[in-house]
């Protein structure tokens, strides 16, 4: 009996028909893939991608040269040399971050105590060279003018967890 | 001695200490902010809360509260934990929350004991007191908003330094420490309120914002600027020297250290010698060490023993002095000095060139006399040793030289050398105080002996310690007080002209055909003959290299490791805390690589082979750090006729205590210093 049965589904071809069944309700679906790079997946606040130096609206870097990022960057990515400003005040001379050795764990953002350097939601900063990875202060701080809408929007909408 | 019980840990301490000290030895930690166990107790900070039975129910300041028989302290009791919690909530309450642009941050006793001691949060939402900042000059950066009142800083200015610059005006709230009216501080010790400050009120200027102490390499070295050999520590990062600071030795620095030590450094950045440069139609040009090796050997081979000659300067180590002094004598030269200030000291015997009564023996003297010399320019460390053991009631301080401010009340006894020889005779009245004192002192400084009857005068020195009875087996308190770190050092192997050796006067005036140099800035190059070929080797381009025909970059004392010996005749090991700029080289290294080339190779290849090489020469290399104390047994003096005195007044060695040797000379900051000397208003504003 069971010889028939089994000699009757080959026969019939019903695996087939359901597999393809299966394939036709997925090509009527919602798609799962996107057209990248004309479409791109969501990405939460907390997305760590590109590092930039924040200002205040008024134009003045946020930076104070305080080093907790570079003493927490557990890469060594970050290497900072300051010294006081004509005005007396405590700035950065070089803030470099070395990109091909940063892990984006965040760090550097967390310890920031004025929300200066953030990891940015841009992740498409790849380059031809090695060099261009190695970001210095102006790269990074124009990054932050380019991306600062977005970036204080994140630490808005992340500011009730933190 | 008392028993006391501190957290159940019995400990016997001497009657009349305080609890804090008690606690100390049981290896308790009591926190605290404004004791310093060198300085005055304020108590004002009352962070040293401690708890103590049978006493009154309340939390009790321990620095100053004096122990007494079978007292027992509790110091983490709930009481007790509660009141620092309190204390330091008040402490916080004005005090502004910038560590990240602090420069203490990091090594702030306010942050710790806000971690150790502290509330997790703030209570206060209320404006926080505003202080405007004060210009103390080109070495000290306020922060006033920080101050938490704890008086370290004016205490120890008046105490230690002895002068009472700082003060603190208004109380409670609206209390301010600063000057009153503004002006440079001028003490040469004021920098050592950076260190005591235990927030970040009082912090380096030059080193405003530069790094933070986790990014910073920390090099134990000897500080070669003056002649006491103070303990420091070099604290640098990549190539760059970026502090200096004092180490703890009780027995030479306890832990001060000079403004120009701890300032100079940025110095070493600036007209620095970074490759070997050859002299050709009168002027320099930038050359290989062999190029420069093959020109000096070239011009040495003609040259008889005594046609050659080596200087030696004041910041050298020993062991490169020793390699110069090998490499010459296997020339056949004995043309060797040191004392380029053309002092007359007489190496014949240790005792006639030491500190012999150690810089903690100062603590025991009774009575001292300073002859020519200003240990406030010369020594200002040893000079507030001086100042302690005055502050003590144990001394009487006599100065013969310029009446100049000591920083404390000094007996004028006159300006030249005769008022030895009133002494000596006794028709003065200062030797009444001689004669009666225990334990006299007598510092003859390098002002009194770089004159023309410099040996006259070392002599009659000499024999007065003899006549007031200050040469005997327990006590020796004849005293020189050198201004050079290398001197002793050089005396010590002997550095000095050999049988029929010429010594730098007739060296100079083209006593010799070829001279070298090594670091040797000190006199006036001016002098050396005309047809003379001189090799400088050293760090910085400075008198000499300006006249050399070849020079041979050198390292400076924080890029070798060597051997200082300091005034009292202390060995003590720097140790290397970066690499020399460019070529440049350690100095032994040098004359071991010119000793290959013209076949005279010394027999060293490694700094131990050296340094066996130099306790072979004076046992005293060996004894690194350790300074034991002779008396005198034998009172024969010096060479030289006590009774030639002339009736010029002595000058001290030190005219300019900021600039004195090729790295101060090249500091901005030293140069900072002098103009603030100079108009001490004008530089605060």
């Amino acid at each position: 009996m069971a010889f028939i049965d089994r000699t009757a589904r080959s026969l019939l071809l019903g695996e087939l028909v359901s597999g393809m069944g299966l394939t036709l309700r997925y090509f009527f679906g919602r798609k799962a893939t996107i057209n990248y790079p004309y479409e791109k997946g969501p990405i939460g606040p907390r997305f760590k991608g590109e590092h930039a130096l924040r200002r205040y609206p008024n134009g003045e870097e946020r930076c104070i040269a305080c080093k907790l990022c570079e003493a927490i960057c557990p890469a060594q990515a970050i290497t900072i040399e300051a010294e006081p400003r004509d005005d007396g005040s405590r700035r950065t001379t070089r803030y470099d971050i070395d990109m091909t050795k940063c892990i984006y764990c965040g760090l550097c953002e967390e310890a920031c105590p004025v929300d200066a350097i953030v990891e940015g939601p841009n992740f498409e900063f790849a380059t031809e060279t090695r060099e261009e990875l190695l970001y210095n202060k102006d790269k990074l701080l124009e990054n932050g003018d380019r991306w600062e809408p977005e970036l204080a929007r994140r630490l808005e909408l992340d500011a009730p967890y933190r | 001695m008392v028993k006391v019980t501190i957290d159940g840990i019995t400990v016997e301490v001497a009657a009349g200490s305080t609890i804090l000290q008690a606690a100390e030895q049981a290896g308790v930690e009591i926190p605290r902010f404004c004791y310093h166990e060198r300085l005055s107790i304020a108590g004002n900070c009352r962070m040293c809360l401690v708890e103590v039975e049978k006493a009154p129910p309340k939390p009790i300041a321990s620095c100053g509260y004096p122990v007494a028989e079978g007292m027992v302290v509790h110091t983490d009791s709930p009481m007790v934990r509660n009141g620092r919690r309190g204390v330091m909530e008040f402490l916080l309450i004005n005090h502004p929350l910038d560590c990240p642009i602090c420069d203490q941050g990091g090594e702030c006793d306010l942050q710790d004991q806000a971690m150790g001691y502290g509330m997790d949060h703030s209570r206060y939402a209320e404006n926080k007191r505003a202080v405007p900042d004060k210009n103390l000059g080109p070495l000290v950066k306020t922060s006033m908003n920080r101050c938490i009142h704890c008086t370290r800083c004016i205490r120890f200015i008046t105490e230690v330094a002895g002068v009472p610059d700082l003060g603190a005006t208004a109380r409670g709230e609206h209390m301010e420490v600063g000057t009153y009216v503004e002006k440079a501080l001028g003490s040469e010790l004021s920098g050592n309120i950076i260190d005591l400050c235990p927030v970040g009120a009082l912090t380096s200027k030059p080193y405003a914002f530069v790094a933070r102490p986790w990014e910073l390499a920390k090099v134990d070295s000897v500080d070669v600027l003056d002649a006491v050999g103070t303990n420091i520590r070099i604290d640098a990062r990549g190539p760059e020297v970026l502090r200096v600071l004092p180490r703890i030795n009780e027995d030479v620095n306890e832990e001060w250290l000079g403004d120009k030590s701890r300032f100079a450094i940025d110095g070493l950045k600036r007209r620095r010698l970074d490759r070997p440069w050859v002299r050709e139609n009168g002027k320099l040009r930038a050359a290989t060490w062999t190029e420069a090796f093959d020109t000096i050997a070239a011009k040495l081979k003609p040259l008889k023993g005594e046609q050659i000659g080596a200087i030696a300067g004041d910041l050298c180590d020993a062991e490169s002095m020793l390699a110069l002094k090998d490499l010459f004598v296997s020339l056949g030269s004995t043309n060797l000095d040191c004392r380029q200030d053309g002092a007359k000291l007489d190496a014949s015997r240790r005792d006639f060139y030491c500190f012999n009564t150690s810089i903690s023996g100062i603590d025991e003297a009774d009575a001292i006399l300073i002859v020519g010399s200003n240990p406030r320019k010369e020594a200002p460390v040893l000079n507030a040793r001086i100042r302690k053991r005055w502050a003590s009631g144990g001394a009487v301080v006599g100065v013969i030289g310029d009446a100049t401010n000591l920083t404390y009340p000094a007996a004028h006894l006159g300006a030249g050398p005769s008022v030895l020889k009133d002494l000596q005779s006794d028709s003065h009245d200062f030797a009444k105080v001689l004669a009666a004192a225990k334990k006299p002192m007598i510092i003859v400084g390098q002002g009194a002996l770089a004159r023309p009857d410099g040996s006259a005068v070392l002599a009659a020195a000499w024999r007065l310690a003899a006549h007031v009875g200050a040469l005997s087996s327990e006590w020796h308190g004849f005293n020189v007080l050198h201004t050079a770190a290398a001197r002793v050092g050089a005396l010590d192997l002997g550095f000095v002209p050999g049988p029929n050796g010429k010594t730098l006067d007739s060296m100079l005036g083209g006593g010799v055909e070829f001279l070298w140099l090594l670091g040797a800035d000190g006199f006036d190059a001016s002098h050396i003959g005309a047809g003379t070929f001189v090799v400088y080797q050293g760090h910085h381009g400075d008198a000499g290299a300006h006249r050399a025909d070849v020079i041979l970059p050198g390292a400076a004392y924080t890029e070798k490791s060597g051997t200082y010996v300091n005034t009292e005749g202390r060995a003590q090991h720097g140790f290397k805390a970066v690499y020399a700029p460019g070529e440049a080289r350690e100095d032994w290294t040098i004359l071991r690589a010119f000793s290959a080339v013209i076949g005279k190779t010394l027999p060293y290849d490694t700094i131990d082979a050296l340094r066996a090489r130099l306790e072979q020469v004076n046992p005293v290399f060996g004894r690194v750090g350790f300074l034991p104390r002779f008396g005198c047994s034998d009172h024969t003096g010096p060479a030289g006729d006590p009774t030639v005195l002339s009736a010029a007044p002595f000058v001290s060695a030190v005219a300019n205590y900021y600039q004195t040797d090729p790295i101060s000379r090249a500091s901005p900051t030293m140069a900072a210093c002098v103009a603030a000397q100079a108009a001490p208003a004008l530089a605060a504003e």
